[in-house]
């Protein structure tokens, strides 16, 4: 586990933050602007702060929102300015610069690079030093919509193939939903939850988790494919997506917005929507004079539903009521 | 070499001065364009005295700074054993406070200009602030040693009144191709003041065309 433990005031703000992280995988930081999140990145690397090491001693790589690469140096001499001031030797440089496929660009001039490009070398040159733990702070927010899809593929590979362990700084909870493993909700510099990301994601008491961020991810592992859809196994049901995913052993997370989610307590027999599942209610949160949200249980597995409170009243849901849920759409995140 | 001595010898002067301004310089202009102290305007207008003030102003301070009498002549001469004024050794001093801001400005001006972050890429990249400093922050600001040692020598190499102050017209000591020129004027030997001057202009536009033009180069890529 990495403690972090972090106090700053800035004016009117005080980021205040005391949480264990785990030192594996993708932790994501995730908050609005202005709830601390760069702040926390920058107290870990010693940016700011004060206290503790120099920034130069502390072993964290750090990838900037944008890639500010040095222009005396080639991509070769960015990606080894990192690798030259390396305590040790742990990350293979080979393996770094195959995995985000940088060897045809390594004899180009910085100027010459598209942000995609930049981002990839800012992120091997990171790398490169060997860190103990990666920070990255919305490295994808630069970036339009074509080049962030561009790159979303080496973070999965960063994901699967690195063993050090990366925070990750983001307010886009499809990013978050794709990328991380666990998840670290910030509030105008207040840690308000912190866990792994599919219990982090279900809970229903998190008001910036509620709304158009409200949504789950679950596992689910693509078996055959039929009329163009692909069928997912799932829990005593299936799960059914459009598109023609590889199927194999490997679960996929499939990201399912509460908004997509409607509750029935019958089970729907003349309907368009092909994913129907058998699910207990768990909790259910009042969000607004509205709306309400609730959690459903679909075996070791959570939905979230965000419905009204007069079909919560009408359909007298209460807890430990088993129901079925709809699922409009399913995207697959990974 | 009576004729081209006392160029030579401006040449000499401005060189050591220019070595001497970026080196001591550089160190200045980094703490300037990093500082935050409230003193910062202060020591920016120190700094910059010398392009407003009279050389004779500047010139008479420094000849009794420089004197047998004067702070820094009296340790130099228990060092030495040997005078300040009227000495080559003299002019270089003078001449550096003369040309300060013409090196240390350009220095400065290209260290705020570095892009945000870019030290803090360094440092986190495992780079101490000292190594930050050379393998970052000073090839990144070439343009700005470049226009400092440009200007700072040709400024150093066109200095009348400081000199006159303090170095007086001690040939192949202190009579540098200024003085030179004012000599040959006031003797009315107006052949040798023509070529001298001449050399000079062309030289001055010389350098300043380069200076341009590598700029120009420089900002395209």
């Amino acid at each position: 586990m990495i403690l972090l433990r972090h106090k700053v005031t800035k004016g009117d703000f005080v980021l205040d933050v005391e949480a264990e992280i785990p030192d594996t995988g993708i932790t994501g930081i995730f908050g609005e602007s202005g709830s601390g999140k760069t702040t926390l990145l920058r107290c870990i690397a010693g940016l700011e702060g004060g206290g503790g090491p120099p920034v130069h001693r502390r072993n964290v790589g750090y990838v900037f929102q944008q890639p500010t690469l040095f222009p005396h140096l080639d991509v070769r001499g960015n990606i080894d300015f990192g690798a030259r001031r390396a305590k040790s030797r742990r990350v293979d440089g080979e393996h770094v610069i195959d995995m985000l496929e940088l060897a045809t660009l390594l004899d180009r001039r910085v100027e010459t690079l598209s942000g995609g490009e930049a981002q990839r070398v800012a992120i091997a040159a990171a790398l490169m030093r060997s860190p103990d733990l990666v920070l990255m702070d919305e490295p994808l927010a630069s970036l339009d919509r074509r080049r962030k899809d561009e790159l979303l593929p080496y973070f999965d590979r960063l994901h699967d193939e690195l063993s050090v362990p990366v925070v990750y700084v983001s307010h886009d909870i499809e990013e978050v939903s794709r990328l991380c493993d666990h998840l670290l909700v910030l509030e105008r510099g207040e840690v308000i939850a912190v866990g792994s990301l599919f219990d982090v994601l279900s809970r229903v008491d998190i008001p910036l988790l509620a709304g158009r961020n409200a949504g789950v991810v679950l596992w689910a592992t693509p078996v055959d494919h039929e009329d163009g859809l692909t069928r997912f196994d799932f829990i005593d049901g299936d799960i059914w997506v459009p598109g023609e995913f590889p199927t194999g052993n490997t679960p996929m997370r499939l990201r399912i917005a509460a908004s997509d989610v409607s509750i029935a307590r019958e089970r729907p027999e003349e309907t368009t929507i092909l994913n129907v599942l058998r699910s207990t209610v768990e909790e259910i949160h009042r969000v607004d004079a509205a709306r309400a949200l609730v959690r459903l249980a679909v075996g070791n597995q959570s939905l979230l539903a965000q419905v009204t409170n007069r079909s919560v009243a009408r359909l007298r849901l209460g807890e430990g009521d088993r129901v079925f849920a709809q699922l409009k759409s399913v995207t697959v995140r990974r | 070499m009576n004729l081209y001595g006392p160029l030579w010898l401006s040449v000499q002067l401005a060189a050591v001065t220019t070595l001497i301004l970026i080196i001591a310089g550089a160190p200045l202009a980094w703490w300037l364009a990093q500082t935050e102290t409230r003193w910062k305007p202060v020591v920016q207008s120190v700094v910059a005295m010398p392009i407003v003030l009279p050389p004779t102003v500047l010139g008479f301070y420094l000849l009794i700074l420089l004197g047998p009498e004067g702070a820094i002549g009296s340790w130099w001469a228990k060092l030495t054993d040997s005078a300040l004024t009227f000495s080559f050794a003299g002019l270089v001093i003078a001449s550096c406070v003369y040309s300060l801001p013409f090196a240390v400005q350009p220095m400065q001006n290209a260290f705020e200009d570095l892009p945000e972050r870019v030290l803090e890429r360094a440092w986190t990249l495992g780079a101490s602030r000292l190594d930050a400093f050379f393998s970052v922050a000073v090839p990144m600001s070439v343009r700005g040693f470049v226009s400092a040692a440009v200007l700072s020598f040709a400024h150093t190499l066109g200095e009348f009144g400081v000199v006159l102050m303090v170095g007086g017209n001690i040939p192949g000591e202190t009579r540098v191709v200024s003085i030179a020129i004012y000599d040959h004027v006031e003797s009315l030997e107006y052949a040798a003041a023509h070529r001298l001057s001449l050399l000079l202009l062309c030289f001055a536009f010389a350098v300043l065309f380069a200076m341009f033009a590598l700029n120009r180069r420089w900002s395209r890529r």
